[in-house]
């Protein structure tokens, strides 16, 4: 019998799916390994691929054993296939098979829809760790390195578990791609990763941060949606990499609160008060709010376009095959086909900005964006007690969802934070109050100075309330190796 | 007044709302409003499902109260009360979360002389997956008597394989065996607490095994069914539990063993840990081990192949025909300037098990060895447990 609760390590790829006795897909991912594993070394810089690191790695992938620390180096970590637990029954959960048994196979009507999903979803994956496979030569401290580097291996893990369905479901062409997965390659002219966001760089660590806070939380809300999928193992696979995503939720959150508490704390010990007077918080070493607020609108507006057009005949096809779900679908209290319904989405219309009633269906993409929002603008509401607590007068806010848009009914159009139309040329003109300028970015790589001493942090950063796994405080995170 | 109880609790200025906890709770116990996500003390059954699942911490979070907070007072919160004056139960530590297995442990830890302390870097335990009501099943994989045939005592070594089940215990841990069958009252039989002799991967490597060093004791209830059991039984077992006395894990740490008899369990897993991982690069580890003769003492023949430089070995034997008597205490004298060397040195990391007899010679050793070097040796000690550098088990 298989085993589905425990890591088997009977191959050379951990899983909990029964390889071994899957002949034809342990070879597909046994070909498929040293290219991933070239890739993983030609990325990362070499010091910190000798390096030993305080890595979690599940043991098994019910809550008992799924977060085991221990040092390890990167090229070492076991990468492996690890799907949630099958539910007993399970059925589709929403559009017109609601109620039907869920799929164990991909029904043919269906395949390049969900092939194109998991491509996509896959793609995502190694790209964020190209964009920031840099970072690790200014890490803040060895604390701040570890969280990256977790988060890095992560990722790898969630490719693995996408390229894991593509081979064993979709045969010969989910081969291909995944073998083009390791092709392209964010930022590349010839071959760029297929999502703009993900082909950004992530050039500092307020980036990085904002990065895991909004954008990973994009692919948060993404697998959300797919772990409501008709298709069982999607759903299996996304629900425990939700487990995983949620500490790149916490990479982002913490580290955007540590720079806030760390620039109040500077400005409150040298009896700073306004928060807009930018040069002399900066000649302190640490970044000023408004800054920080420029970086927030930036990657909240770039995360927002990843949820693709508010009206979309594709979500609605992907909801009703029961491909994809809603956020929360097995919470919402209807009948889960969405007939009938409306939803309310932005429209722009005559030169204004209207809400408007449309088919639910076709406006899945919107509301999961907007349950997005709100599970977004949590965190910033936590940052602003940061802030508060500090006595300082400055609140963080998400910009209105109009601004700074590529995507969508706002694509284009010139937009302020508040909501309010512009002329391009005003646009222009007061862009530098809103997005983070080239100098806010040279001042901003100016604080980056690794920090590699045992709980020391670098200026611009307070150190965290909790350690990793309860460590104390100068706990070594990652042992670097000195070549 | 109301028993004091441990309330679990959720850190609202640490935690993320990710909600993880809330979608892994088997009891639903854990629920969220727009503020907070916070745990019902009426359903929570501490079976840490949700402990390691949270990527921030936030949700290791005790406090021993009269009365439990309430689901609607936690929404309100924007960060956790104090803990409240409880007088002497007050204990934020946890050992094991039922109180008939905390109370083992802190018997078994008072001849520390005070609040036992986990080392500053060794890793998270795991406590309590399984219970009395809850059990897990390990199937017996192996019973070796570790003692000479001819000899009084009859030491064996247990290895119980979990199979499926999680069973992730540190060295220096124990885990609960529940003896079958009911006591006068037809009640179950409360789990009995043992050592583990394995480190955390395994007996084995990679295997789901664990090791006991079990002594036979005439009438013992617990002891006379481990001794006897065969391979592929079945025994129920609770656990894991202990969170203090564990193996530091910093390499560079000096570790002075003293034990006598089974107490050698948690001495071999430390070594067989450091064996599989930083094997004679580490700060080293020295040991007094007594026992009535070779024949009696248990690993005696595995011992002799572990090599001087990983662990420097002082077997001490009692019982020795044609001999004075020798126990633990007199050899540390004799080796006093290893002794005082590491006794000055705050890499060292103290452990003694055994019976609850050895006690007191050790410490009028320790005490003669440090006024050698003019410390005064309780003061060395309660600062050396504050740090969590000396533990003591005892029963």
């Amino acid at each position: 019998m298989i085993d589905l609760i425990n890591v088997s390590y009977d191959t050379q790829i951990p899983n909990n799916v029964g390889l071994s006795s899957d002949r034809k897909v342990l070879k597909a991912l046994e070909k498929w390994h040293p290219g991933y594993i070239n890739w993983w070394n030609d990325l990362i810089p070499q010091n910190f691929q000798e390096s030993l690191v305080y890595l979690r790695t599940a043991v098994s992938v019910d809550p008992k054993g799924w977060a085991k620390f221990d040092y390890v180096k990167m090229p070492e970590y076991r990468w492996g296939v690890l799907l949630a637990p099958e539910v007993e029954g399970r059925t589709i959960p929403c559009g017109e098979h609601y109620g039907e048994p869920a799929w164990q196979e991909v029904p043919g009507e269906y395949r390049n829809l969900m092939k194109r999903l998991i491509v996509i979803q896959g793609d995502t994956e190694p790209g964020s760790v190209e964009q920031q496979r840099f970072l690790g030569l200014t890490a803040p401290s060895l604390y701040d390195m570890r969280n990256l580097f977790q988060v890095n291996v992560e990722e790898g893990r969630h490719l693995w578990a996408m390229v894991y369905l593509l081979q064993k479901y979709f045969g010969r062409d989910g081969r291909e791609e995944a073998d083009d997965l390791l092709i392209r390659s964010s930022g590349s002219e010839e071959a760029p990763r297929m999502l703009g966001a993900f082909n950004e760089e992530t050039p500092d660590w307020l980036s990085f941060f904002m990065f895991t806070y909004f954008t990973d939380r994009d692919g948060k809300m993404q697998l959300e949606s797919l772990a409501q999928s008709g298709f069982d193992p999607l759903s299996r696979t996304c629900r425990f990499m939700l487990t995983e995503e949620a500490h790149h939720m916490f990479v982002g959150e913490t580290g955007v609160g540590r720079t806030i508490q760390k620039t109040c704390d500077v400005m409150n010990a040298n009896g700073i008060t306004d928060p807009y007077d930018i040069d002399k918080i900066r000649d302190l070493g640490v970044i000023d709010l408004p800054t920080i607020q420029k970086k927030l609108n930036l990657h909240y507006t770039l995360s927002l376009d990843l949820f693709g057009q508010e009206v979309s005949t594709n979500a609605a096809n992907a909801f009703n095959a029961g491909i994809k779900g809603r956020y929360m679908e097995h919470r919402l209290k209807d009948d889960h086909k969405l007939h009938g319904d409306t939803y309310e989405v932005w429209d722009f219309e005559n030169g204004a900005l209207v809400r408007k009633e449309v088919p639910a269906l076709t406006a899945i993409n919107m509301r999961l964006r907007d349950d997005y929002t709100k599970d977004a603008a949590g965190g910033v509401g936590r940052w602003n007690k940061i802030i508060e607590k500090s006595g300082i007068e400055f609140e963080m806010k998400l910009p209105h969802e109009a601004f700074h848009r590529q995507i969508g009914v706002f694509s284009g159009k010139t937009f302020d934070p508040e909501g309010n139309l512009l002329s391009g040329e005003e646009f222009d003109k007061r862009q530098h109050e809103w997005l983070p300028t080239h100098a806010d970015g040279d001042f901003i790589q100016s604080l980056m100075k690794p920090v590699y001493e045992p709980g020391q942090y670098a200026s611009w950063i307070s150190p965290p309330k909790v350690g990793i796994d309860n460590k104390p405080g100068d706990f070594e995170y990652v042992k670097l190796h000195m070549a | 007044m109301n028993k004091p109880l441990k309330q679990h609790l959720i850190d609202p200025e640490i935690c993320i709302r990710c909600y993880t906890c809330e979608m892994t709770c088997p009891e639903e116990a854990i629920v969220h409003d727009d503020m907070n996500v916070v745990v019902d003390a009426s359903k929570c059954n501490f079976c840490m499902d949700c402990i390691p699942v949270c990527p921030t911490g936030s949700i290791d979070e005790w406090r021993v109260v009269a009365e439990p907070y309430s689901v609607d007072e936690q929404f309100e919160w924007t960060e956790l009360p104090e803990q409240e004056e409880m007088g002497a139960s007050q204990d934020t530590s946890i050992e094991a979360m039922d109180e008939a297995m905390a109370a083992l442990l802190a018997e078994a830890h008072a001849g520390a002389g005070g609040k036992a302390k986990a080392p500053a870097s060794a890793s998270k335990p795991s406590i309590n997956m399984y219970t009395l009501g809850k059990p897990a099943e390990a199937t017996v994989q192996g019973n070796y008597r570790l003692t000479a045939e001819g000899s009084d005592t009859d030491v064996r070594h247990i290895i119980l394989d979990f199979g499926g089940q999680p069973m992730p215990v540190l060295e220096g841990q124990s885990i609960g065996i529940i003896p079958p069958g009911t006591d006068a009252d037809g009640k179950a039989h409360l789990p009995r607490l043992y050592s583990v002799s394995s480190p955390r991967d395994g007996e084995r490597p990679n295997y789901n095994n664990v090791s006991l060093t079990v002594k036979r004791e005439e009438q013992g209830l617990c002891s006379n069914y481990v001794c006897d059991l065969k391979p592929g039984d079945k025994v129920k077992v609770t656990g894991p539990f202990g969170a203090t006395f564990l193996i530091p894990d910093d390499p560079e740490a000096r570790l002075l063993m003293i034990c006598t008899g089974t107490g050698s369990a948690p001495m071999r897993s430390f070594t067989m840990r450091r064996q599989r991982t930083v094997g004679a690069r580490s700060g080293g580890m020295v040991m007094f081990f007594g026992a009535r003769s070779p024949d009696a003492l248990p690993y005696f023949g595995p011992l002799k192949k572990v090599p001087q430089s990983l662990l420097h070995q002082h077997l001490v034997f009692s019982r020795l025909d044609g001999q004075p008597k020798e126990y633990v205490q007199d050899r540390m004298r004799a080796e006093e300037d290893e002794v005082a060397d590491l006794l000055q040195d705050p890499k060292t990391h103290i452990y003694i098990c055994g019976l609850r007899g050895m006690e007191e010679g050790v410490e009028k050793a320790f005490t003669n060895i440090a006024e050698s070097i003019g410390e005064q040796w309780t003061a060395l000690r309660d600062t050396m447990r504050g740090e969590g550098r000396y533990h003591v088990e005892t029963y």
